[in-house]
């Protein structure tokens, strides 16, 4: 009887700790998030995939700027992921400060929820773009499938590794970099798209466009959701002949793993991809930070982020400040603008990428 | 049912296939188990130590992961007790009451089993994100419950309450409540009841659904992925920390990290054995309950 009496009383004890333990964690959980307001200042930098390593390098570079310039200092958090993914997280409440998203659209899609300004691209110089990269080819050493051009890509037998242009913003650049270089190859100059005169013959080659690149996704045998996700499935997995990739992407690839596995093959004409850069308008009143915050994107334009981009393989926009070595590594390509081709990001994520777009009727997994 | 007792001595008599089809039965067997097991298994700890023990143990002196270590064991801390606390007091309603609704509430519970943790994460973003429908009031009071860490227990809390009461309930139904009316008979009170009768009697059916708990806690990544924000060192548990290792070509802490959650699969397993080794000691009736869903599933 006494040790049945010393059992329950263990087992109450236990339990009684059990709830204790559990209600002081919980408490803990809630307190921990409103602990944070001490001296210092924390921005939260919600990104795309491949920033990963130049923000890394970034972000200790501008820490220590603030702290000379203002005594204080600031820790910078980092998410990265698809940007079409990292924007949706935004709109459902993820408190980014700023957002360095792939392409402009990704950020326009945040101001349409009243986060920021619907004019936030003439914020910064160059729309917002601090850095700029474009598409290349990533192929297995020595070229065994003799890839030159987007021509190459549509050979019978070649896979072609490129993520979601739905959740990828990568993604959406290859798409219509490929569309392009077919648009180019119909009208030979992209210049007569706006010429009345040429209208019989750029709806022809709108559609040779469309033709080449549902050729083109036909040889694509899985779209990952992010650009990273893309690389590792060509890089790691080993799958596919060739991955469309920024231009920062393949140049990281070939540096992590070694420059004897892969090789870079740039096309006759690629795109210029200028993945923009704000300050989320709500987020920083609600958080005090908007000072910070945009000190931090200046800083991206200043001769030190300048550098810090050319290192990372993204062109910089002036390239004055970045290491010549750097700016070395960079293959000529000749570059066309979204505004030209497309007539600006909105124009082309309503024609090819939205609900019922292009993409939707090009794409037909398993066909 | 089987009567495993019955045929037992029989089987040998009955064995009529040759030496060799055994073998090659028990040696398919085994093969597959160390293909899709152990080799898988092996390479994680091989792929963590690829670049020497300095490099391994370097991994976990990254404050982005310590921050997910420390994440993960907190979100454990909080989900299982609760889980614990809830799931004794749905079994020991199910089991040992009648009421309307029973049906109802057991199929309830059994829920987070049947849904894919992708739509038990985004139910949390529909229910606080910022568009969610208690968002707006969230915002407006300063509380962050998506992104942060307190969504990131209710995800898991979510995923894991099944472990414990599904463990419980058919234990207590096949014991019935005669031992508690009993000491109800004998001037027991409710609380008396619970604590001497009926909490000794499941007490290693608890056990065994708080390992199993504990286990998906610190191993769920699906729900986690989607209410987390990925912030770095901030709202990473360890399994999405090791997703965005590898994803940045960071191989061996990548590994270093799974190799954690790999040693926390296998002390899991060890615990379970044990757990199991006791009930068939102590109790008659082993725990020979139909469960659904691995741990680290």
């Amino acid at each position: 009887m006494t040790e049945h009496h010393g059992a329950g009383w263990v087992q109450r004890f236990g339990i009684g700790l059990l709830i204790v333990a559990s209600v002081a964690a919980a408490a803990w959980v809630v307190l921990s998030d409103h602990r944070e307001n001490t001296g210092s200042i924390h921005l939260l930098n919600v990104s795309y995939d491949p920033t990963r390593e130049l923000y890394q390098e970034f972000n200790p570079a501008f820490a220590k700027y603030w702290k000379e310039k203002t005594g204080q200092d600031v820790i910078i958090e980092q998410s990265h992921g698809g940007a079409g993914k990292q924007a949706r997280a935004v709109i459902d409440g993820l408190e980014a400060d700023v957002v360095t998203l792939a392409l402009a659209y990704d950020i326009d899609e945040i101001a349409s929820r009243g986060l920021l300004p619907a004019d936030w691209q003439r914020r910064l110089p160059q729309n917002s773009a601090p850095y700029t990269s474009t598409i290349v080819f990533l192929v297995r050493k020595g070229n065994p499938r003799g890839i030159r051009d987007w021509d190459d890509l549509v050979r019978p037998g070649v896979e072609v590794i490129t993520p979601n242009p739905k959740t990828s913003g990568g993604a959406r650049w290859n798409y219509l970099a490929a569309w392009a270089y077919a648009l180019k190859k119909e009208l030979g100059d992209l210049k007569r798209l706006d010429d009345p005169a040429a209208a019989d013959d750029v709806k022809k080659a709108q559609e040779k466009a469309r033709q080449f690149v549902t050729e083109l996704y036909k040889h694509v045998p899985v779209l990952d959701s992010g650009a990273r996700g893309s690389t590792n499935t060509f890089v790691q997995r080993g799958i596919g002949d060739v991955l469309l990739a920024w231009e920062n992407e393949a140049f990281l690839a070939v540096r992590e793993l070694g420059p004897d596995t892969f090789d870079i093959v740039v096309p006759s004409i690629s795109i210029l991809a200028q993945p923009p850069v704000t300050v989320v308008d709500k987020v920083v009143e609600k958080h005090g930070t908007r000072q910070a915050a945009e000190e931090y994107l200046k800083y991206l334009y200043s001769p030190e982020g300048q550098k810090i981009a050319a290192k990372h393989y993204y062109r910089p926009v002036d390239s004055q400040y970045a290491d010549p070595a750097d700016l070395e590594r960079f293959p000529k390509v000749q570059q066309v603008r979204i505004d030209e081709v497309f007539g600006g990001w909105q124009e082309a994520q309503k024609t090819h990428f939205n609900e019922g777009g292009l993409f939707d009727k090009i794409y037909q997994p398993g066909s | 049912m089987r009567t495993v007792a019955t045929t037992k001595p029989a089987r040998r008599s009955t064995l009529s296939e040759p030496v060799w089809v055994r073998w090659l039965l028990i040696g398919a067997a085994l093969s597959f188990l160390g293909l899709f097991l152990l080799i898988p298994l092996a390479a994680v700890f091989v792929e963590a130590f690829r670049k020497g023990v300095g490099a391994y143990f370097a991994a976990f002196r990254d404050p982005a992961a310590l921050a997910a270590i420390k994440l993960t064991l907190l979100v454990a801390a909080v989900a299982v007790p609760l889980n614990c606390v809830f799931g004794l007091a749905a079994s020991w309603a199910i089991a040992k009451f009648n009421f309307i609704g029973k049906h109802l509430l057991i199929t309830l519970i059994d829920l987070p089993f049947a849904v894919s943790p992708v739509i038990s994460g985004l139910i949390y973003i529909l229910l606080y994100g910022l568009n969610g429908w208690f968002g707006p009031w969230l915002a407006e009071h300063d509380i962050q419950i998506i992104f942060a860490v307190p969504g990131i227990v209710l995800a898991t809390l979510f995923v894991t309450f099944p472990f414990v009461a599904r463990e419980v309930i058919p234990l207590m139904q096949a014991q019935g409540a005669e031992d508690e009316e009993a000491a109800v008979t004998l001037g027991a009170s409710g609380w008396q009841t619970f604590f001497r009768v009926t909490l000794p009697n499941v007490k290693w059916a608890v056990l065994y659904g708080v390992i199993l708990c504990n286990a998906r806690a610190m191993g769920e990544f699906g729900a986690v992925s989607v209410v987390s924000g990925h912030i770095r060192g901030k709202t990473n548990t360890l399994p999405l920390h090791v997703e965005i290792l590898y994803n940045e070509y960071n191989f061996v802490a990548a590994f270093a990290a799974a190799s954690l959650l790999a040693i926390l699969a296998l002390a899991t397993l060890a615990l379970k054995s044990f757990v199991e080794w006791r009930t068939h000691r102590t109790a008659p009736n082993p725990l020979e309950i139909p469960y659904e869903g691995g741990p680290l599933a």
